[in-house]
């Protein structure tokens, strides 16, 4: 048995490393895909933490996402120089912090605005909590597009770049690398550092999840009044979960900054919230192989079926473009998954407690209280 | 004192429109507890159907305030039975599922609806034509024009016979009870399936004369112009406490008049650092200050623990 495990374990492990590899003989656009499914999967894994875990419904996780992103930004790239004289002095070089530092850095200030914005929410519950949290991050955006007078920090909807590209250890990820006979481009660099923080969050989540701050923060989910009766701090949990998710959000963007090496506030718009928020109910709240499922199906496959929008495009006289398709069908799917599967795709198993089945008649779930009996609570994960 | 009552004037004209789209986020609410999320979608909806209509009559000789009536009956016909087939599909068969789940298909109807409507009017902005007389007249100081005097006129008589309809006919007696608690509605005679049908379909009604109402003050119509409108008509609706009818009136006339007076403000306020860019936070300013004091909405009732 514990054989058996090992050998799925490696066999994994050699396919993870060598899926690029075979990606990028059909060329580095299949390469990119996985790389951007891979950051959409680390903003999931973020949210999850707040959304499947806390029980709280955000609808601004961009916000935090977009906050890494101009760390890594205004960190790494000519614009603050260029503007501000003052700090051009103070570095005759060029302001080019490494990646090493913008990492925590970001994590840290994205963490701060979680809390930030988890401070006068935490009386709010459900879909007053989104709603304020959807405002958040159009508060964001809306600063973003606008920050560039009286004094130009953002550059303003023309976006800051170009960021410089990511060194770990010497070993430059902007560039094509010759390894063993095997040739590297700069996507598949990317690819191997995206998948070592995918692997580390999946770790971490994973811990979290069976640890006291885990379990209290299920508790929350459950019933909120009740776990203060057992003790637990639910202002410090909730602000916790804010902020944890915030930082995974923030490291999130400084990859991305990297990786683009450019960036606008579009990128941050409430779409991608959306998305985000889809890929972890879809896949299952609350449970990590369905995020995991979810956060891969809605980023890849749209981009993948991109490549067969070519002929539909001609016969439908342009009007389905690849980037209609894409939108169709993630909203084809949402819709779709969502109705055959309202747990999601893969839902966290109910922990071989015996299930309620709910009472059939139609209309008697309206109040929250009575949505679910009591005992069925306790195990499927609700947002509240 | 000028710029004030001008502000003040279209404060009022976009606070109606907020008001109307407002109503409908609310009455959905009320009933089924859930964020109808593609609601702005129908005012989008309305606003392009109107534009359409508009478009292929516009040689017919008809008179401009005929055409503008045409295209809104069109509008609200089309809206209505978009709406009531919406629920039928996309949340009917979630009212026993998690909380989350009507959610997320209503996301999902949001992006189809604007998917569908870029691939049928082209993601182009059509400019929608001038069909009333457009000289302004000068109030105080201040001018209005034909449209906005339209919209405040429609504005009210279509909350009056609202109110109307929900608290002196059956129908809105059966709405009452189901919002209260639709199992002892169900026991009462009241059909509840009937009512909800019914809510989308007065909420479309509203929404798609607001979109209409919209194109023809802007002058503009495209498949993104429900996003923002929807987004501060649900904040107007939290506002005003959901639910609560009168509620989302207030809080979208409100959250109108908070908008035009910040814009008209923020720019000599602060010395011109901020300048009325900045109109589109003000709402969310607004409703972060009212839930973090008062969580229930301005006329909202206490309700312990609703989630």
């Amino acid at each position: 048995m514990k054989d058996n495990k090992i050998v799925v374990f490696l066999i994994a492990a050699v396919g993870l490393l060598i899926v690029p590899l075979i990606a990028q003989q059909f060329g580095n656009a299949w390469v990119r895909i996985i790389d951007i499914a891979l950051l959409y999967l680390l903003l999931a894994l973020g949210l999850n933490i707040v959304v499947g875990y806390a029980g709280l419904l955000d609808l601004g996780y961009v916000a935090f996402y977009a906050v890494g992103a101009y760390t890594m930004g205004l960190l790494a790239s000519g614009h603050l120089t260029e503007t501000f004289p003052a700090i051009a002095a103070a570095f005759p070089e060029g302001l080019h912090v490494p990646i090493l530092l913008v990492i925590p850095l970001a994590a840290g200030v994205a963490g701060l605005a979680g809390v930030l914005l988890g401070a006068p929410t935490l009386r709010l519950r459900g879909d007053y909590l989104a709603i304020v949290t959807l405002g958040f991050g159009e508060i964001i955006r809306v600063f973003l597009n606008n920050l560039d007078h009286p004094v130009n920090i953002t550059n303003g909807p023309k976006g800051i770049g170009p960021i410089d590209p990511m060194h770990l250890f010497g070993f430059s990820l902007g560039e094509r690398h010759e390894l063993f006979g095997l040739d590297i481009p700069v996507v598949t660099n990317y690819y191997y550092l995206f998948l070592a923080l995918v692997i580390i969050s999946v770790v971490i989540c994973y811990r979290l999840e069976r640890s006291r701050i885990g379990r209290a923060w299920m508790a929350i989910r459950e019933d909120e009044i009740a776990a203060k009766a057992m003790g637990i701090n639910t202002r410090n949990m909730k602000l916790l979960a804010f902020g944890m998710g915030a930082t995974f959000g923030g490291v999130a963007g400084v990859m991305f900054g990297g990786y683009q090496s450019f960036i606008t506030p579009e990128a941050f718009s409430l779409p991608e919230s959306v998305m985000i928020v889809a890929m972890v109910v879809l896949g299952g709240i609350g449970h990590i192989p369905g995020v995991v499922v979810g956060a891969l199906l809605l980023a890849a496959l749209p981009e993948v079926l991109r490549y067969v929008a070519g002929p539909l495009q001609q016969m439908t006289d342009g009007r389905l473009d690849a980037s209609i398709l894409r939108q169709l069908l993630i909203a084809l799917a949402m819709i779709a998954i969502m109705l055959s599967r309202p747990r999601g795709l893969w839902p966290s198993p109910e922990h071989g407690r015996a299930a309620v089945v709910p009472d059939e008649t139609p209309h008697q779930h309206l109040e929250p209280s009575e949505q679910i009996p009591p005992t069925v609570t306790a195990i499927a994960p609700t947002v509240k | 004192m000028e710029t004030f009552i001008q502000q003040i004037i279209n404060g009022l004209v976009l606070g109606s429109m907020y008001a109307l789209v407002a109503l409908g986020y609310t009455m959905v609410y009320g009933i089924i507890n859930l964020i109808n999320f593609a609601h702005g979608e129908v005012l989008m909806v309305g606003a392009l159907v109107s534009w359409t209509t508009v478009s292929a009559l516009s040689d017919s000789g008809l008179p401009g305030w005929l055409l503008l009536l045409i295209s809104l009956i069109a509008a609200i016909v089309v809206c209505a039975a978009l709406n009531f087939s919406i629920e039928k599909i996309a949340y009917r068969p979630l009212r026993n599922a998690p909380r989350l789940a009507p959610l997320i298909t209503a996301m999902g109807m949001s992006l189809l609806l604007q998917t569908l409507a870029m691939i049928i009017w082209k993601p182009t902005i059509k400019s929608y034509p001038i069909l009333l007389p457009n000289e302004p007249h000068v109030v105080f100081g201040a001018v209005i024009n034909t449209v906005q005097i339209l919209i405040l006129v429609i504005t009210a008589v279509t909350l009056a016979g609202l109110m109307y309809l929900v608290n002196f006919t059956k129908l809105g007696r059966a709405m009452r009870a189901t919002a209260e608690n639709p199992r002892v509605a169900g026991l009462m005679g009241v059909r509840p399936d009937m009512v909800i049908s019914a809510t989308f379909i007065i909420g479309a009604a509203l929404a798609a004369i607001a979109g209409v109402m919209w194109a023809a003050n802007y002058g503009s119509a495209s498949h993104t112009m429900g996003f923002l409108p929807g987004l501060k008509a649900f904040t107007a609706a939290v506002f005003g406490g959901i639910g609560n009818l009168a509620g989302a009136m207030v809080g979208g006339v409100m959250l109108g008049l908070i908008e035009a007076l910040g814009a008209g403000y923020i720019g000599a306020l602060t010395g011109g650092v901020l300048g009325s860019h900045y109109q589109d936070i003000f709402a969310f300013i607004v409703l972060i200050l009212v839930l973090t004091l008062r969580p229930s909405g301005l006329l909202g009732e206490r309700v312990a623990d609703r989630a």
